[in-house]
């Protein structure tokens, strides 16, 4: 008999591949209590998510196996009860809530009807549901929740998806919620909303949480006890406090380590003439206003950060840049020539000296082409640039230079890693020698550790090469390790300018600041003392 | 959404008119009627007389001019060879095809979502192999020599089934039989791959996750959303079937639409020709609109 309210012990879980077995989880074992959170923190594939799956039925059997291990709830091994009798428990006494709600929700549904339809499979009746899922709309804060019971998913916004998941979730009252990256889809500010709520919720009903993130932020917000996982084995374990002030394993150690936003700030050195000069930049779609006359200047060598949460306009503006959209107003200079009022021919010659770099290296790389192809092709189409006898040398070069290997030129992207590949798309953007590089979102979709590799390879461009960087992201803490100055974008408009210096310690305007205080810090302490000063003015209010 | 109606029937109207112009000045290209209707040994003035009747010597232009104006006034003409006015044998005929049409989908339709959910349900199980060689086997058979080979064996050889014709429930087997076979490979394994992707999606996983019985998963989760590239495909395979299925139509003696117009054609009664067209490209704009609004109806994303 196990005394914790869901103990998994000694999971060992493979999936059968056309390449052989892969062993997902080795071994794993952890315990949640009423009322505790407990986070199970790791990078991607470190099987962070497989025994959550596990408790859930959720592992596809085949290509999946569980060849040993149990998972107790109430004295009983989940593992060994027949399908009906889990699916008795599933969302009644353990519920799950997902990362990606618009994805989560069926979209020929309606809110109302999805969410009884937890309490009717439960056997509840159809009235009771309704009359209960409107009740639950209303204490998870959504607006006009009669309305709201008959609309369908894609007419929230991705905060209220995740609200309209919880209040699903916790229709039935489960003793278990478990929430894989509930919140990585959403802007810092919603973040803290939504785990706010949580919190919330699970002090009102005293049901045990089981968090899985890739985030430490996460984690030092609302986590009682934390699992570190990584390649499917358990590295270590203990309270979230604990864990992150004497970190055991040497790979918890790097994982903390990799945290942005902890090192030196920049101190801008750049002057002279602007390399590029934004005046008063403006963007509509109809009548929806994207930018709002937007000024900045950028120095050559010089690092400007744009960042802004979804809907600011900070990727319509590196669009509008690049010319991919027309502007609707304004002058963009580009050492003193106006981008924006440029012939097709001289925008053509042009671009070689801005390059771009996406979000995604999976999407923005050909499949089909080898690395040599991908890198190469922009010396086909400007041919000035290098002769064709040189491309070989020149692509090992490069790929050299963003930490890879000259062998790697034969290779197709999908035999890469996502770091990796976005190495790639760097070495293919410095192929042309750019003077700027923009760079959309380019980190954001990598783990930490990659993260803070990627981000230490173009700062050392910047000093080797002496290339410039509009960096466009929406998280803050990578911004301050790498921006000599910072534009805090929000709903078209710019809100505050300043060094990353300035915009960091000494924030003039109420958004920035906001911005800031609901980015989550790594450390458990400084979160806490954060709770404290939140909550404050709220009892004041009282 | 009546915005929407109102631009698709416009729209439709206007291939409408290209349709008759094209139709009209390419079927007086085959030649003139007259040597075909009349006996070898009729006078010229018999001939002349039948051309004077049917204003065959007029300018083309000026028959054109004549015909949208009796189009105008809901006149589509008269039939040379039957001697009625042509709408009227166009219709007779339409109501067959249609009903033939209707029924076959009506049955593919049921078949196929069946068939090609309870397979992808079950992907690479016994059932699911089954099926697919069927359907491969049913896209591969031509349907003339399935329809000669089905007369051969269950008309000729058994005497179970009338060759054709149209008297009686039995003569409709074997045409809806044999038109079946084709729409219903292809739409089974739309149905099939589309069931297939959708039970992968993110909000199946939730269902479960939800403890959702599995019977509704597959019927209330899933095969609601695998319909919608689906429909595209039905509407395509009745498009074609309203059109008159010709050959078979013409196999098994069958009075539709497409047989009437293989048959006008070869005798050059063009006003047939003409209203032939036109009411199976109505038939098939009203299908298309349907269709649309059938979409909004299944995906509230979707919205005229």
């Amino acid at each position: 008999m196990s005394e914790h309210l869901i103990e998994v012990r000694d999971l060992v879980v493979r999936f059968h591949t056309a390449a052989g077995p892969v062993t997902a989880v080795d071994g794993v074992s952890w315990y949640l209590d009423r009322g505790e959170t407990l986070a199970i923190l790791g990078e991607s594939g470190s099987g962070k998510s497989v025994s959550a799956s596990a408790v859930m039925d959720l592992i596809d059997i085949p290509p999946g196996e569980i060849a040993r291990g149990s998972v107790l709830f109430e004295g009983r091994d989940l593992l060994k009860l027949s399908r009906e009798e889990r699916r008795r428990i599933h969302g009644k006494r353990i519920a799950m809530i997902f990362q990606d709600p618009l994805a989560h929700l069926n979209p020929t549904y309606s809110v109302g009807w999805q969410i009884s339809e937890m309490m009717t499979a439960h056997g509840i009746s159809r009235a009771a549901a309704g009359q209960r899922a409107l009740e639950l709309l209303r204490r998870v804060g959504i607006p006009d929740p009669e309305g709201a019971l008959g609309r369908y998913p894609h007419q929230f916004s991705g905060g209220q998806r995740q609200r309209l998941m919880i209040a699903m979730a916790l229709a039935m009252k489960p003793d278990i919620l478990i929430a894989d990256e509930p919140t990585t889809a959403l802007d810092v500010t919603v973040q803290a909303e939504v785990l706010a709520l949580l919190k919330e919720l699970q002090k009102e009903t005293g049901m045990g949480l089981l968090l899985i993130t890739h985030d430490l932020g996460v984690v030092a917000e609302v986590a009682d006890r934390v699992v570190v996982m990584n390649a499917g084995k358990v590295v270590e374990t203990g309270t979230a406090r604990d864990v992150y002030h004497n970190p055991a394993h040497p790979y918890t150690r790097r994982l903390i380590g990799a945290a942005p936003g902890k090192g030196a700030m920049h101190e801008p050195v750049a002057t002279g003439e602007p390399l590029l000069r934004i005046e008063n930049l403006t963007k509509s779609y109809g009548a929806v206003e994207a930018l709002k006359g937007i000024s900045f200047d950028l120095l050559p060598g010089e690092t400007v950060a744009v960042v802004g949460e979804s809907g600011s306009g900070k990727s319509t503006l590196a669009r509008t840049l690049l010319r991919l959209e027309d502007a609707s107003g304004g002058r963009a200079l580009w050492k003193g020539r106006d981008l924006l009022a440029m012939s097709t021919r001289d925008m053509f010659a042009l671009r070689r000296q801005i390059q771009m770099v996406f979000q995604d290296p999976s999407q923005s790389l050909n499949p089909r082409m080898s690395v040599f192809q991908l890198i190469s092709e922009a010396w086909a189409i400007h041919p000035d640039i290098l002769p064709k006898a040189r491309w070989r040398e020149r692509v090992a070069e490069l790929l050299t230079q963003v930490g890879l290997s000259p062998d790697h030129a034969r290779r197709y992207p999908h035999q890469f890693s996502g770091g990796q590949r976005q190495r790639i798309a760097i070495a293919r953007a410095l192929a042309l020698e750019p003077d700027l590089i923009v760079c959309d979102e380019a980190v954001s979709a990598l783990d930490v550790s990659i993260q803070a590799q990627v981000i230490a390879l173009l700062d050392q461009l910047r000093r080797d090469l002496g290339i410039a960087f509009l960096f466009i992201a929406h998280d803050l803490p990578v911004v301050r390790d790498f921006a000599d100055h910072v534009v805090v974008m929000q709903g078209g408009r710019l809100v505050e300018k300043g060094t990353v210096r300035q915009i960091f310690d000494t924030p003039k305007e109420p958004y920035t600041r906001a911005l800031l205080a609901a980015g989550l810090d790594p450390d458990p302490d400084v979160q806490a003392s954060r709770r404290k000063t939140r909550a404050a003015p709220a009892l004041a209010l009282l | 959404m009546l915005r929407f109606v109102r631009q698709r029937v416009t729209a439709s109207l206007i291939s409408l008119v290209g349709l008759i112009v094209l139709v009209f000045f390419l079927s007086r290209l085959t030649g003139d009627p007259t040597n075909l209707f009349l006996p070898i040994d009729a006078s010229d003035q018999m001939r002349e007389q039948f051309r004077q009747l049917h204003g065959l010597n007029d300018p083309l232009i000026v028959q054109f001019g004549r015909y949208v104006w009796d189009l105008l006034h809901l006149d589509f003409g008269e039939s040379i060879r039957q001697a009625r006015p042509a709408i009227n044998v166009v219709l007779q005929a339409f109501v067959w095809t249609f009903q033939l049409a209707v029924i076959t989908m009506v049955l593919v339709t049921l078949a196929a979502v069946v068939c090609g959910s309870l397979a992808a349900f079950n992907a690479g199980g016994l059932f699911d192999r089954f099926v697919s060689l069927l359907s491969l086997i049913g896209a591969a058979a031509p349907d003339f020599w399935v329809a000669i080979v089905a007369i051969t064996l269950l008309a000729v050889k058994l005497s179970w089934l009338p060759t054709s014709g149209t008297g009686t429930l039995w003569h409709w087997i074997m045409p809806i039989g044999v038109l079946f076979i084709r729409p219903f490979g292809l739409i089974l394994q739309v149905v099939r791959g589309s069931m297939l992707s959708t039970l992968g999606s993110a909000y199946v996983k939730t269902a479960r996750a939800k403890g959702v019985r599995t019977k509704s998963i597959i019927f209330v989760h899933t095969l609601r959303n695998a319909l919608l590239p689906v429909i595209t495909v039905i509407g395509d395979q009745a498009a074609s079937l309203l059109n008159g299925a010709v050959v078979v139509e013409t196999i098994f003696g069958f009075p539709g639409v497409g047989k009437l117009m293989i048959d006008s054609i070869l005798q050059r009664d063009f006003n047939v020709i003409l209203a032939a067209i036109m009411v199976t490209a109505l038939a098939i704009f009203v299908m298309n609109i349907l269709i649309d609004l059938g979409y909004a109806l299944l995906d509230p994303r979707i919205r005229y």
